[in-house]
């Protein structure tokens, strides 16, 4: 949509009206609430041996995504990423609604579609053996390659799906970043409601685990958890996530614009908070502790806002410093959201606010699932939760969720 | 005294620097006599083997080299080269020490044929390799610095930490438009108040065989390798594809109010963005134009213009049948008679399509129209087409008044932005 011809000086209420979410647990925020409630946990230790994966339980894209031509045109990604949004569409009762979607503003967090690997591999096998022409590379990619998978592959094209099959076409735009995308994706969403720059929005990301080629870059690092499953918290000192497939879409929504239409909140987006910590360098020992530590300052939640949602990945040394951060919150019931859903990367922090909303809509935090103790139970209503998201590598931020008035 | 806020209450937002590196060489002063003198960046390829390929030229940027070379260490390389040319210019913070967050239009990362070939190898397989062969070797400690560099975050992180931007620095990609939802992104948050100045930057490389035969492929790209100079000819008849091009283009924004108060020199000002999305398809534009068309009027609402302020166009014009064509439709609805008369040129004809970097390049090379009152040619213009009757200033470049300039970029699945500049605050 244009933008407002006005910037507001006071900022504007933003609602979280609309939920959208799939992963190993279910599909759709009530089942996958009812799965957390029950503590279960869906992890493939075999397929991706020696590392772990939480396999995407079974979706029936044709809900969402009613032409089989649309669905054929995308590879995993885009099709769970595609059908998680308009999970949140319905849930905001938007679904179809022309008038609307067609202003509605759209910021995707993504990384990249999948590789076609068995294409890589018959090249990759030929070309060791040696002795390959100098055309054999270029005659491969040409004659192997799907001409339309480029379009599966093509990062902003998650966003463009959505347009085509949803019809969601104010403005459009795609943040790449890994976690740090998504926790920007939602602060700017928040930031241009706030400002009077837009009246609703539509963020989020999906993630599919189940890739080798996904797994690669991750292991270069070392980051990919081995054998088998441990909580986040259990996993020192050589740490490690386990990917996870799924996703989240919220729609964020000015309260006025919500109102205007009859729409319930499930709560409101107080506030997003992000930084770039310097990881190397002197500092390097307390960086993402210290980084915390000021953004939690900046995002001011209540005396009173007494539950963490939090993304931690289980990526050493980043865990272990935010474990000493949350030192400072020991009284706090802390939920680990990579101990239930693996890690969705760019989806991880929009995660984490889908189950923050429907929390404070439900008047309850959902049980622990923790071998080592950090979490705690909590049996009173969450007023106000925090929302924490900590880059495997860089990038940290938070966000303030609450009961709408 | 100037006013420092537009006429509907926000700051504005004016240009203090500008970096820039096309093939046509490194830095303002070198693009813009050759994009005046009009000359072609265009050649054939010689970095990697083309045998087999159906394009075989692109826009390479040979200025600046990297050892070994790899499509993201030169996207990177090309990024700092540009930023200290903006930065400098603009004088602005300290080493290190930017005022303000970085916003990086990029294309999206991966690995590329010689990483896979060398892993392969390393894994000393000698049939059968697939990704579980390569991740065997993943983990060992010369492959390490390839996780850093693989991220989508990597030149975003790079060029944050080097110049030192303030908080977490986004990187965008809107397709073709990134580099200017690098720059509209920089804009919305100053005029939120949430910074004085941003580094808006964008970059892309993507000349290596897998980039070139994804777009050809969906025969998107020119196949004139004959005549590589000719082979990008916006709006002519015989136009048969965009010629792929890399390069950078960086640019330092500040709220007018910050940029007075510090004495930095104004190179120009961002009057206004607008964008829209198209549902239609994901590679076509609506036929109905309509998309393109709600884009062009939401830059000029945004600025609080009328087309008949606008007196250059700086077209998307990638020289492929479709674009061209829409942005006619586009163009022609939005400035009804005035189409026609308003000059509109690509620059894209000389430099290709920078693809990521575009928006950002080209905002750069409207900025310096407006400077220097002097507007590139769309060249190769020999064989008009009938049916796209745009006042193109065909092969030479031209002196004309220019107060106010748009440029437009039409984004690959849908994502169309506009952007208005101007000289000077209205």
């Amino acid at each position: 949509m244009a933008e407002g011809n006005t910037v507001e000086t006071k900022p504007v209420e933003t609602w979280i009206t609309g939920i959208g979410l799939a992963s190993s647990l279910g599909e759709g925020i009530e089942a996958n609430w009812d799965a957390l409630t029950n503590g279960a946990l869906n992890v493939d230790e075999t397929t991706y041996a020696p590392f772990l994966v939480h396999p995407l339980a079974p979706v029936n894209f044709d809900k969402q995504i009613p032409k089989r031509g649309d669905q054929r045109q995308m590879e995993p990604w885009q099709r769970i990423g595609t059908y998680i949004a308009g999970l949140a569409l319905e849930s905001a009762g938007i679904k179809g609604n022309a008038e609307i979607l067609g202003r509605m503003d759209m910021i995707v967090a993504a990384g990249s579609g999948e590789r076609d690997l068995a294409v890589d591999g018959a090249i990759l096998t030929e070309s060791v053996k040696g002795n390959v022409a100098p055309d054999f590379l270029n005659v491969r990619l040409q004659s192997d390659l799907r001409p339309t998978l480029f379009l599966a592959q093509l990062s902003n094209l998650l966003a463009g799906n959505i347009s085509i099959v949803h019809g969601v076409t104010g403005s459009s735009r795609t943040f790449m970043g890994e976690e740090a995308s998504s926790i920007d994706a939602v602060r700017v969403a928040l930031a241009r409601i706030a400002s009077g720059q837009s009246d609703i929005a539509l963020v989020g990301a999906a993630h599919n685990a189940e890739r080798k080629d996904l797994l690669l870059v991750y292991e270069f690092g070392k980051f990919n958890l081995r054998d088998k499953f441990v909580p986040v918290w259990a996993r020192e000192p050589n740490g490690g996530f386990a990917l996870g497939s799924g996703g989240a879409f919220l729609v964020l929504e000015s309260k006025q614009h919500a109102q205007a239409r009859g729409a319930r909140p499930f709560a409101k987006l107080s506030a997003v908070v992000a930084d770039h910590a310097r990881r190397s360098g002197a500092n390097a020992a307390s960086a993402v502790t210290d980084s915390l530590t000021a953004l939690w300052t900046r995002l001011h939640p209540d005396a009173g806002a007494n539950a963490i949602i939090t993304g931690a990945t289980g990526a050493e040394p980043a865990t272990s410093q935010e474990r000493r951060f949350l030192n400072q919150h020991e009284t706090s019931a802390i939920r680990a959201t990579g101990s239930r859903f693996g890690h969705l990367m760019e989806a991880q922090f929009p995660l984490g606010i889908a189950l923050a909303a429907f929390a404070v809509s439900k008047g309850a935090l959902f049980p622990p699932s923790d071998s080592t103790g950090l979490e705690i139970a909590m049996s009173a209503r969450p007023s106000q939760i925090v929302v924490i998201g900590t880059g495997h590598w860089r990038g940290e931020g938070m966000a303030l969720v609450g009961a709408a008035d | 005294m100037t006013a420092t806020r537009d006429k509907m209450g926000r700051p504005i937002v004016v240009v203090t620097g500008m970096g820039v590196v096309t093939p046509l060489g490194s830095g303002k002063s070198d693009n813009w006599a050759k994009l005046t003198a009009g000359e072609s960046g265009i050649r054939k390829i010689t970095r990697f083997p083309t045998d087999g390929m159906r394009t075989t030229i692109a826009g390479c940027v040979d200025s600046i080299k990297v050892e070994p070379h790899t499509s993201l260490g030169l996207a990177e390389r090309m990024a700092d080269q540009a930023t200290e040319e903006a930065i400098t210019q603009a004088g602005i913070g300290a080493k290190g020490d930017f005022p303000g967050p970085l916003f990086l239009g990029a294309a999206p990362v991966e690995l590329e044929w010689a990483q896979r070939d060398e892993l392969a190898r390393a894994a000393g397989a000698t049939d059968a390799i697939d990704y579980e062969t390569l991740i065997r070797v993943a983990g060992q400690s010369r492959f390490a610095p390839y996780h850093q560099r693989h991220l989508f975050g990597s030149i975003a992180d790079h060029l944050s930490e080097k110049y030192g931007t303030k908080g977490s620095p986004i990187t965008i990609t809107t397709a073709c438009a990134s580099g200017v939802s690098a720059i509209q992104l920089g804009v919305e948050a100053i005029r939120r108040g949430e910074a004085d100045a941003a580094l808006c930057a964008a970059t892309d490389c993507s000349i290596n065989p897998e980039g070139i035969i994804r777009f050809s492929l969906l025969s998107a790209l020119s196949t004139q390798n004959e005549q590589p100079s000719s082979a990008s000819k916006p709006f002519s008849k015989n136009r048969d594809g965009f010629v792929i091009a890399e390069g950078a283009g960086v640019v330092v924004i500040e709220s007018l109010e910050a940029a007075t108060a510090r004495g930095a020199k104004i190179l120009g000002v961002i009057a206004g963005c607008g964008e829209l999305s198209d549902s239609f398809h994901r590679t076509r534009s609506s036929p109905d134009g309509k998309p393109i068309i709600g884009c062009v009027r939401n830059a000029l609402a945004d600025a609080g213009m009328t087309p008949d302020q606008i007196d250059y166009i700086n077209a998307h014009g990638t020289s492929t049948p479709e674009n061209d064509k829409m942005e006619f439709l586009g163009i022609s609805t939005v400035f009804g008679d005035l189409a026609q008369k308003v000059p509109v040129s690509s620059n894209k004809s000389m430099i290709g399509h920078t693809l990521s970097a575009a928006g950002a390049i080209e905002a750069i090379f409207s900025l310096l129209t407006l400077e220097h009152q002097r507007i590139p040619p769309t060249i190769n213009y020999d064989i008009p087409d009938p049916a796209i009757p745009f006042d193109v200033v065909p092969n030479k470049a031209r002196d004309a008044r220019v107060r106010a300039a748009m440029s437009n970029s039409f984004g690959f699945g849908g994502q169309n932005v506009s952007i208005i500049m101007t000289g000077e605050p209205a």
